[in-house]
């Protein structure tokens, strides 16, 4: 029942924010930052739970919901599933204290709306009853439309509607795939459940089984998403406030890589197989193609949004390179992107509060400004290249490794991501404090809280990229139970399932 | 008649009754508060007598009354919306000028008719109940003589609901001269049993679903929907939105599924293609809608093609999600109606999505009712509108209707834009037009309770819905 509560938490501390928001923000603030601080401080004494015998669970949960349907309250944590959550409730954290400063409208609504957010993303984290994972998935859209729409800059309509319609289409799609996929297996055994762990070994024809799959691909891509349905991201991203942004990027587009890790496979393994070189095209456009946009920007935050899609772009070339080593990449990507975007979105904020612009054109040579936020940028640009130490590094490898096993011409032309995602990370840094100064009056440089901030994200972010096997371990049990349907068929390489993450990251040292 | 004739007939008597009672209190002393106070609690009786009388049934009072666990099933929910709606009208009626109690006398009868449709298993039946229904909505729908719209709107309902009546008689005269028989019952024996419809059947039930998808506004027959949703007072929109459309799909539920339609295949194909045609005609017509009673009525009209799919699915199984998806639909749309009419003056109704703008910064409250309410109707999760879509959804992808279902889909996802913007307007940053505390008027007590029940039924709905769709599985079975 304790996943239950940590939902259930979060979803009362939002009413009780909003209620007291109407009194005093400050106080919405501390009970909103609260509610999150318990469930982290939970989350990190699920780390040391032992696993429950016979189940490749850490804490499983279920109970009767609707039981016409045969839809249960099915909540499970596995090491893949804690790992994110430890990454939603961190980076929830970050987005309070950043809404700190930022919002002053209506704050008990906004605190509100932002722990929904976080409940949404926290329920499709541990639902393993496909109907309950469309329920939350379709949960956290509700209040990240408010938070577009009412905290937003003056594009926030516009953002807001194509966000909800767009995640819609791809929620529609996948609802009707969950319900084809319920009643084929219903047909087969009798029994009618929405149980991922029991649909897994439904059987298909090979069309059928492609026509569910592109429904739950669908939601899937347009939420991380893959190039041609990204139409929403920039909008969404530039228009919301910076700590909904941190939200969107850092959790939200989780959500999408996650589905893809934990249900594509085991649910339609062959189709999975045969769609798997076109899912690695799609990657390969998005790293390129992302990188290119974000390239040609000028508006600072639409320019780390657009290298979200590029860095988007190598989970889903990691999660169609069907093998271990894209898998433990994809899984380090996931949390390493997580703090890298939100860190670099938080340097455009704190660029933005201080000199009331965002356009590259406007800036230059802030170094001597103010050095602090020039080296934390200069840090997570680093970082958001891959530079060795860093967790992406060890993510855009492992992943690269990955797809060089599977596919020698997709691999080296991904590589060229590497290269393009340097280009435009140095120009940007280049452009902001180097260069001709423009700014010549005195600008505050971080307050402690900021720097604090900081400090935390970068610790996570070089032990990701130093120290990655107590991570890998936590995933592993995960990460095989994804790929044991895949072992007969594609991996031979691979011996059986008792491979040990610890074996594949010696090489790294 | 028999005693159990009697009984079974408790809850259709008390509400004939209630009307008869406050006529002659009225012609004694006239005091808004009493007739209203008999109003309420003759439909709470009402509603408690369907209970009572469970035990004995099913019973039929040959030819003319199948009183059986559908129809009271159909019955309870009407007498639930129009508690509802007698609710919300009280400070709205209120402000008319002139004599008001009759509204109360009017909207029991049209009840009445409502709750015989139910029942109705026989021609004779549905066509008494057909009228009084509709004869009621002229009077309801042109209540406000002071307003222009309204008598419009009074006018143009007559003279296109007399018209759709001539049809529907014409079809059931049709019918009976075909088949010599007015039971719904036997004339789906005498369908099997020649094996094929002649002209004069066909022709017959061609001109009945014209009578039926005028009153349902099934495209094509949709038109007069907009102007009497905006000329009609705002609760009585509520009431032709659900109560009428109720009544009238139960009904057409209980005459379809008797003479198996969704086996016949030139039945099924016509019934395929009205559906498509009414749920993107409601939408496309509501894109562009900036007022919120118009859209309103377009949404209604997208609900019917929604609940006309379940007719498709065929069977209990079918009609078992239909009477969800109704119940949900019903519930939603007595709150986005009810939040107008209690925003609405004497002066004028509230009604365009300007008017609202910021409404959240001044009536958080109101405006919450209201985003609930268009999210149930839009079908979001935690209220019961997803559940209830989910149902139709999960139905219809069981009895392989992909098309339709896709259909469903694709204008759920147009509506949803619409709803978005009205409550996208709620949440404006705006200060409300509605800016000076006269031009925004207190609550009554009875307003704000129905838009808080609505609100908690919703949400208690989206979370545990379970019970009753048991109770749905359980009981209605055709």
């Amino acid at each position: 029942m304790i996943l239950f509560y940590c939902i259930i938490l979060l979803i009362a501390g939002a009413i009780v924010s909003w209620i007291a928001g109407k009194w005093s923000p400050g106080a919405a603030r501390i009970i909103s930052l609260l509610t999150v601080l318990t469930d982290l401080i939970a989350t990190v004494f699920f780390i040391f739970i032992p696993k429950e015998k016979g189940t490749p669970w850490l804490i499983n949960m279920k109970a009767e919901w609707i039981k016409v349907f045969g839809i249960n309250l099915n909540f499970s944590l596995d090491g893949l599933s804690l790992l994110l959550l430890l990454l939603t409730f961190f980076i929830g954290i970050i987005a309070i204290i950043i809404s700190w400063k930022e919002i002053k409208f209506r704050v008990g609504f906004y605190q509100f709306n932002l722990l929904l957010t976080l409940a949404g993303i926290t329920g499709v984290f541990l639902s393993m009853d496909l109907f309950l994972f469309y329920f939350f998935w379709e949960l956290m859209l509700i209040p990240m439309f408010f938070i577009i729409g009412i905290w937003g800059d003056k594009n926030r309509k516009k953002a807001a509607y194509k966000f909800f319609l767009f995640s819609q289409i791809g929620g529609l799609l996948m609802l009707i795939s969950i319900l084809s996929l319920y009643f084929i297996h219903g047909a087969q055994t009798g029994v009618y459940t929405f149980n991922f762990g029991q649909l897994t070994g439904t059987m298909m024809s090979p069309a059928t089984a492609y026509l569910i799959m592109s429904g739950f691909l669908a939601a899937f891509f347009v939420k991380l998403p893959v190039i041609p349905l990204h139409n929403w991201l920039p909008d969404a991203y530039v228009s919301a406030p910076f700590s909904g942004t941190i939200l969107l990027a850092a959790l939200l587009s989780k959500t999408a890589a996650y589905g893809l890790l934990r249900f594509i496979f085991p649910l339609f393994p062959d189709a999975a197989l045969s769609f798997a070189p076109i899912g690695m095209i799609l990657g390969i456009i998005g790293i390129l193609y992302g990188a290119k946009l974000a390239y040609a920007q000028t508006d600072l935050k639409r320019l780390v949004a657009y290298t979200s899609i590029s860095h988007m772009g190598f989970i889903v070339l990691g999660v169609f390179a069907l093998n271990h080593f894209a898998y433990q990449g994809v899984v380090i990507q996931m949390l390493a992107h997580g703090i890298t975007i939100a860190a670099l979105f938080i340097i455009v904020w704190s660029l933005n509060t201080r000199l009331k612009t965002r356009n590259l054109d406007s800036l230059g040579g802030l170094w001597s400004n103010v050095p602090i936020i020039g080296s934390m940028g200069l840090i997570f640009a680093m970082a958001s290249l891959g530079l060795p130490g860093m967790g992406n590094f060890i993510a855009e490898f492992l992943i690269l490794l990955g797809t060089f096993k599977a596919n020698v011409v997709m691999a080296s032309i991904a590589s060229v991501g590497l290269l393009a995602s340097a280009i435009y990370t140095l120009r940007m840094i280049q452009r902001i404090f180097f260069g001709k100064k423009q700014v010549e009056r005195k600008i505050d440089d971080l307050s402690i809280l900021e720097k604090s901030i900081f400090g935390a994200l970068i610790i996570v972010i070089l032990w990701l990229g130093l120290y990655p096997n107590p991570i890998l371990d936590i995933a592993s049990p995960a990460i095989n139970k994804s790929i044991i349907p895949l072992q007969s068929q594609s991996i031979n390489s691979v011996n059986g399932s008792g491979l040990s993450s610890n074996k594949n990251i010696y090489f790294l040292h | 008649m028999s005693t159990i004739d009697f009984i079974s007939l408790i809850p259709v008597l008390i509400i004939a009754g209630a009307p008869l009672l406050i006529l002659i209190i009225i012609s004694i002393f006239r005091k808004y508060e009493v007739v209203y106070g008999i109003t309420l609690l003759s439909l709470i009786i009402s509603f408690i007598s369907i209970f009572v009388i469970l035990p004995d049934i099913p019973h039929n009072i040959v030819p003319l009354f199948t009183i059986d666990y559908f129809s009271l099933f159909f019955s309870g929910i009407i007498l639930i919306s129009a508690f509802f709606i007698v609710l919300l009208s009280y400070s709205y009626i209120k402000q008319v000028g002139g004599f008001k109690e009759e509204y109360y006398i009017i909207l029991l009868t049209g009840t009445l008719g409502a709750m015989l449709l139910t029942m109705a298993s026989d021609f004779i039946l549905f066509f008494l109940g057909f009228e009084i229904l509709s004869i009621s909505l002229y009077v309801m729908i042109s209540f406000q003589k002071a307003k222009k719209l309204s008598i419009e709107a009074g006018i143009k309902y007559l003279i296109l609901a007399s018209a759709s009546s001539a049809f529907l008689l014409f079809g059931m005269a049709l019918i009976y001269t075909q088949t010599g028989t007015m039971e719904f019952n036997t004339l789906a024996i005498y369908i099997k049993n020649t094996g094929f419809l002649s002209p004069l059947i066909i022709f017959g039930f061609g001109m009945m679903l014209v009578g039926i998808g005028f009153k349902l506004a099934l495209a094509p027959f949709h038109m007069w929907t907009p102007d009497v949703y905006q000329g009609s007072p705002t609760p009585v929109s509520a009431y032709i939105a659900t109560v009428s459309k109720g009544a009238l799909m139960a009904v057409f539920i209980r005459f379809f599924i008797s003479i198996q339609g969704a086996k016949n295949a030139s039945f099924f194909i016509v019934i395929t293609a009205i559906a498509i045609l009414t749920m993107f005609v409601g939408n496309f017509l509501a894109i562009r809608q900036q007022n919120i009673k118009r859209l309103l009525g377009y949404s209604s009209i997208t609900n019917m093609g929604f609940v006309l799919i379940i007719l498709l699915i065929g069977g209990s199984r079918g009609v078992q999600a239909g009477i969800f998806y109704l119940i949900t639909y019903f519930i939603a749309t007595i709150g986005a109606f009810g939040v107008l009419s209690v925003l609405s003056t004497r002066a004028e109704d509230i009604e365009k999505r300007s008017e609202i703008k910021g409404l959240y910064w001044k009536r958080p409250w109101l405006a919450g009712f209201f985003t609930l309410s268009l999210f149930s109707l839009a079908g979001l999760p935690l209220t019961m509108g997803f559940i209830g879509k989910f149902y139709v959804i999960f139905e219809g992808v069981k009895s392989g209707l992909f098309l339709l279902i896709f259909v469903m889909v694709v204008s759920s996802l147009i509506s949803l834009y619409y709803y978005l913007r009205v409550v996208g307007a709620l949440f404006a940053k705006q200060k409300p037009e509605l800016n000076s505390e006269a031009r925004l008027p207190a609550i009554s007590y009875s307003g704000g309770l129905a838009l808080t029940l609505i609100s908690a039924i919703i949400l208690f709905l989206g979370v545990f819905p379970g019970w009753l769709l048991e109770i749905i599985i359980k009981w209605i079975v055709l």
